[in-house]
């Protein structure tokens, strides 16, 4: 059981931290509530299948027009809908509610609103500690493990990082300094989605696909967020590791587990929230006292 | 014949004056009115929902729009109205009309609690964490079914009257109760320290405001309102299920609050009073009930990119304007200010209206 809690927290952790991370970036450089966060995550995975099941492109090409596809389709969304109401907070907030509702919908349209099963991307398994990992959990981690990889590399190696991280710290300042907020903002989306459309792609065959799969991850997602400090990556990084055990020991460890999980996932979270109000890797914002 | 007189002179003199008040007088007047008109009982039902949301979104409006403590998870306190009516009038076999209250009063200590652990939090911290509370609620509530009804909540409650019409009256006039108190209670000087709360809270306190004090009795209130308005829709249901509890409902009241305008109280109720019964006509219709919530939504996004402050305020922009001299609004109609007699039109155009009443 304990090799079940390992390998079960990891693989959730890895997922969740893909979720949490572009979240935390959105909010970091654009101070958008991006509920329709997890909603990219669930188009990333209908898009997958629709190609997978009906084009018959192989699995990796598949993938990567799907994660092409759902990033192009954001930032369309993000210049039509978020873009043009920017300065109202409130109605940036409900805009993004709308837009999950409205994939929600169509996806519930165009689909039926059945589970709908991809088959395993890899046959087989490795026994590991004396537990059995299928290649499909591995290859979560495997991914997982890139993009974030992938996203240091360009946060802290390229200018375009340093862009990105100099409007989350100071927009402003920023702007003065001559860089281009807006398109930064626009390319902060792009990656962000791009995550959640990557953490999409590699869990849709390991769980199932329904147009309603965005709200557990998204509560589960702000949950992260918050313990570890919005717009902390490193606190993003952790949190989800913390959730992701927290979940799989409840649900292996105590009874009638399953329907508890994600409450004690936000108890955790209240408890820190609790402790230390700015979350564990908090950073003050310049609008803050 | 001098009260009538009188009182005419005062509706003339106070309500005819301005368009936003003659819209509101008859609404009033439409709602107690309606069933003699037209009692057909499906829309007696769909207006009885309607009252029961209309409070449920004003109770929001209270804490998010004017304290600023923009609450993401106040299904929270309409579950809980909702659940403790329904347990109490089954287990202990009390009356509807006494469960109502308890439910109301469990939902205010339900208030402080929230209010209480948030009183930390600000801005987008305390969103995200008060989401949690319902759904903590929630999973307790499925891990307990012998306790709760699980998937199936509490069922086989007593209504609170017989028919339709009686059913209506209750809710239309508890909702007309409560929404005047609230925009009562807002307007008041206690509305002011909430603005002043949500501005700046560091000033506030420095002016010597107990802050904590005053959030969480917005909290109590607004949690004593929601649960009300959920203890009537469990009864008027007949059942108190999981759905009340549910993150659906939750940013359901978001955008019915930020859609009609945040910080006016009549602003949500507005945007209820258009959306609700728009989504029920809209899943009446064969071929398009499918798609009343994908038009919902999209809906929503429309308004938005037209009036991003939300509906009422650009409509009371639309139908009044604002003296330059002393602040008070008048017909968009009037050359002078009714009040001090200064000119209105030059100075129009760069108003700016910092809070949404008044």
């Amino acid at each position: 059981m304990l090799q079940d809690i390992l390998v079960t927290g990891l693989v959730n952790g890895g997922v969740y931290a893909l979720l949490a991370i572009g979240f935390s970036l959105i909010f970091g450089v654009a101070r958008i509530v991006n509920i329709a966060h997890t909603a990219f995550y669930m188009l990333a995975a209908y898009c997958f299948y629709t190609l997978l099941t009906k084009t018959g492109l192989g699995f990796l090409l598949s993938g990567l027009i799907s994660v092409g596809a759902v990033t192009l389709f954001s930032v369309i969304c993000y210049r039509l809908v978020i873009e043009p109401v920017r300065e109202h907070e409130a109605a940036v907030l409900i805009a993004t509610i709308a837009l999950a509702l409205v994939f929600q919908e169509l996806m519930l349209y165009a689909f039926g609103g059945h589970f709908l099963g991809i088959p395993s991307t890899l046959e087989g398994s490795v026994r590991f500690l004396g537990v059995s990992i299928p290649y499909q959990r591995l290859l979560i981690l495997v991914v997982a493990g890139a993009s974030l990889a992938l996203v240091w590399f360009v946060l802290y190696r390229t200018r375009l990082g340093l862009a990105i991280r100099a409007t989350a710290n100071d927009l402003e300042v920023a702007n003065l300094m001559g860089m281009n907020v807006h398109r930064v903002a626009m390319a902060t989306v792009a990656i962000s989605v791009a995550l959640a459309a990557v953490a999409g792609v590699v869990v849709a065959p390991v769980f199932v696909v329904d147009p309603f799969m965005w709200l557990a991850p998204l509560v589960t997602m702000l949950a992260i967020v918050v313990l570890g400090g919005l717009g902390s990556m490193k606190g993003s990084l952790i949190g989800a590791l913390i959730i992701g055990y927290v979940e799989a020991i409840t649900v292996f460890a105590v009874p009638a587990g399953a329907y508890l999980k994600g409450a004690v996932a936000l108890l955790i979270m209240v408890i820190v929230l609790l402790a230390r109000p700015e979350g564990l890797f908090g950073v003050a914002f310049e609008e803050e006292r | 014949m001098y009260w009538f007189r009188r009182g005419w002179a005062e509706l003339r003199n106070e309500i005819f004056v301005l368009p936003s008040r003659t819209l509101v007088l008859i609404w009033v007047v439409a709602l107690l009115a309606l069933p003699f008109v037209y009692g057909d009982p499906y829309v007696m039902r769909i207006l009885t929902m309607t009252c029961i949301f209309a409070v449920f979104a004003a109770s929001w409006d209270l804490l998010a729009g004017y304290t600023g403590q923009v609450n993401f998870g106040h299904a929270l306190f309409f579950g809980a109205g909702a659940y403790t009516s329904a347990l109490l009038s089954l287990k202990l076999g009390l009356s509807p009309w006494l469960t109502v209250f308890a439910g109301a009063a469990v939902a205010l200590l339900f208030g402080f609690l929230v209010g209480y652990l948030c009183l930390r939090l600000r801005g987008s911290y305390l969103s995200l964490a008060t989401l949690a509370f319902p759904l903590i609620a929630l999973g307790l509530l499925f891990a307990f079914p012998d306790f709760s009804g699980g998937e199936l909540g509490v069922s086989g409650l007593r209504r609170l009257v017989l028919t339709p019409t009686a059913n209506y009256y209750i809710a239309a006039i508890s909702m007309l109760f409560i929404v005047f108190g609230l925009w009562l209670l807002a307007d008041s000087k206690f509305g002011i320290v909430l603005h002043a709360i949500r501005d700046d809270e560091v000033a506030a306190r420095a002016s010597g405001i107990n802050t904590p004090r005053y959030k969480m009795t917005v909290f109590a209130i607004a949690g004593a309102a929601a649960g009300f308005a959920g203890a009537l829709f469990a009864h008027y249901l007949r059942v108190a299920g999981p759905s009340a509890l549910e993150v659906a409902l939750s940013f359901q009241v978001v955008i019915w609050g930020i859609f009609g305008g945040v910080a006016t109280i009549y602003g949500p109720v507005a945007a209820v009073f258009i959306l609700y019964p728009l989504t029920e006509w809209l899943g009446s219709i064969p071929g398009v009930g499918e798609l009343r919530l994908l038009i919902f939504a999209v809906i929503v996004l429309l308004v938005l990119l037209f009036m991003p402050r939300g509906l009422t305020p650009w409509v009371r922009d639309k139908i009044e304007t604002q003296c330059p001299r002393c602040k008070q609004r008048n017909g968009v109609w009037r050359k002078v200010c009714r009040l001090c007699g200064a000119a209105l039109q030059a100075q129009v155009a760069g108003t700016q209206r910092l809070v949404g009443h008044q």
